[in-house]
């Protein structure tokens, strides 16, 4: 787990501690539009700009698909460009969201997750995020209010990447990390200027020497091999993200990876999830190793592109490895597990699988719930692609 | 044009030289071809203005005044909108089947 020095840290929400990473950041352009639980992000940024605490031009457009669309084009034009969004505005973007990967602009947007309706509700959950996995973007979950913060930070260097020039989805949970209070150890001003640097600009439009067309029409003969292009991208971001991580290390002493192993050196039963999840998890893993029970946690920081040779390293031969998914793939396997099962084909000792659905809608997870999914495992109580569910009625 | 491979592109469907519509011909999209009457055509210029894809090939005469002369069917993709502007009717879309042994 993150050390975090209580002396030099703050305490404040997720939502404030991304707003701060943002005005540190500080892009030339946000556009952004208002949906609960991201509004206070916007409301914190938009006043930094109203305060001049920041130059950022900021576009308060009429929808989140204006949203996507004034960054894509402030990106396109060679500018830094964010924004932030939520639920049924993520999906609002989906057109763009897309446009934004292919056309390889590095926009980095916290996503502050929550369940897409219907029926209409505003809680966490991640059907928002899986909603666009498939989209083009590196997609990062941060555990605590620490890790969205930095991982805000470092999403910046990562997109923007020469080799890699993708957007990056940072995602934290709804309620519980964006207005949950948190401390936080933020960098200095500074450091953070000097870690994400001027911009790298890969074909800017506002170069009028020379001229670019962003967007034309691409059939048959080329839309295929620009595909191959951004599968490439993501190959690409797979091998940089331990070298961004390692700059980030150097100036906050704080370690990212691909994933995050928790007692797991001789743990026999492992859970994997994703978020604000894995603390609880953490909890009961501490509980049950008291009673002396074998287990650990893999927590996934980043699940696209997903990191497929860390899942097989690390639940290699282990004796059974729980999945938790914060959202439902309807007539097929929820989407962590259907990535962690798929990766583990390839492994030479295959654990026993379990599939479980959890806190859809924002529905409380407790430590209860997650004994029992380690207790199904121990007891060898797991049937394999019987999705079960944690804190559902009957 | 040869058609370039994967790695050798620019990402993004970014076109990094301007005027490249040029090696683009749209010709090759045609199932319908015009054909133009220059008997019936009084040189209007209207399919000229209306046409999507700069087909229409004109000059001038000795008095300065812009002359249809056919089309540039390596550009022109059939859509026959000129047909349908010419108000002369002087402009005929033919299946491209009939000129498969050309
Ligand atoms: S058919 Fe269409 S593309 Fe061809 S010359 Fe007429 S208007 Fe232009
Ligand atoms: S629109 Fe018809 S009449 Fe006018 S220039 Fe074209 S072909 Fe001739």
């Amino acid at each position: 787990m993150m050390n975090i020095d209580l002396k030099k840290s703050k305490a404040v929400t997720g939502a404030a501690a991304v707003a701060n990473a943002m005005r540190q950041i500080e892009p030339h352009v946000v556009a952004a539009y208002p949906i609960t639980p991201q509004t206070p992000i916007v409301e914190y940024f938009a006043k930094f700009v109203a305060d001049g605490v920041v130059r950022t031009e900021m576009i308060p457009v009429e929808s989140e698909h204006s949203a996507m669309s004034a960054v894509v084009g402030a990106a396109a034009a060679g500018a830094r460009a964010m924004t932030a969004t939520s639920a049924n505005g993520l999906a609002l973007m989906h057109e763009i969201v897309y446009i934004a990967a292919s056309s390889r602009l590095p926009i980095v947007m916290p996503v502050v997750n929550r369940a897409l309706s219907g029926p209409i509700n505003i809680h966490c959950d991640h059907s928002d995020a899986m909603a666009e996995r498939d989209s083009g973007w590196i997609q990062l979950y941060a555990e605590t209010n620490q890790e969205a913060y930095d991982l805000t930070i470092l999403a910046i260097k990562l997109a923007e990447h020469e080799d890699v020039r993708l957007p990056v989805m940072v995602n934290l949970d709804g309620f519980i990390l964006s207005h949950g209070v948190e401390p936080v150890e933020f960098l200095s001003d500074e450091v953070v200027k000097e870690f994400v640097g001027k911009p790298k600009k890969v074909y800017p439009l506002l170069d009028t020497e020379n001229p670019v067309t962003y967007g034309p029409l691409d059939l048959y003969d080329y839309y295929f091999e620009h595909k191959r292009q951004q599968v490439e991208a993501m190959e690409h971001a797979k091998k940089l993200f331990p070298r961004v991580a390692e700059e980030f290390e150097k100036i906050s002493g704080r370690k990212y990876d691909f994933v995050e192993p928790y007692k797991l050196d001789d743990a026999e039963y492992v859970m994997v999830a994703l978020g604000s999840t894995n603390s609880t998890i953490k909890y009961v893993v501490d509980w049950m190793r008291e009673e002396g029970f074998k287990v650990g946690a893999l927590k996934i920081w980043m699940f696209r592109p997903f990191p497929k040779e860390k899942i097989q390293y690390y639940l290699n031969g282990r004796k059974a490895v729980v999945v938790l998914d914060r959202a439902a793939s309807f007539g097929a396997e929820a989407p962590l597990y259907e990535a962690v099962k798929s990766a583990l084909y390839e492994a030479t000792i295959r654990p026993r699988l379990g599939s479980y659905v959890y806190g859809l809608g924002g529905r409380d997870i407790v430590p209860e719930h997650i004994r029992k999914a380690f207790m199904d495992a121990i007891e060898g109580n797991l049937l394999v692609d019987e999705q079960r569910y944690l804190g559902l009625r009957e | 044009m040869a058609l370039k491979g994967w790695k050798e592109i620019p990402i993004g469907g970014v076109i990094d030289e301007p005027g490249k519509s040029r090696e683009y011909h749209t010709g090759t999209w045609r199932v319908l071809r015009p054909v133009v009457n220059l008997d019936k055509c009084t040189h209007c210029m209207l399919c000229w203005l209306y046409c999507p894809d700069m087909a229409i090939e004109i000059t001038t005469n000795e008095k300065n005044r812009p002359q249809m002369v056919g089309f540039m069917y390596d550009y022109c993709k059939g859509c026959g909108l000129c047909a349908d502007v010419c108000p002369v009717n002087a402009i005929e879309m033919k299946p491209e089947t009939e000129f498969l042994k050309e």
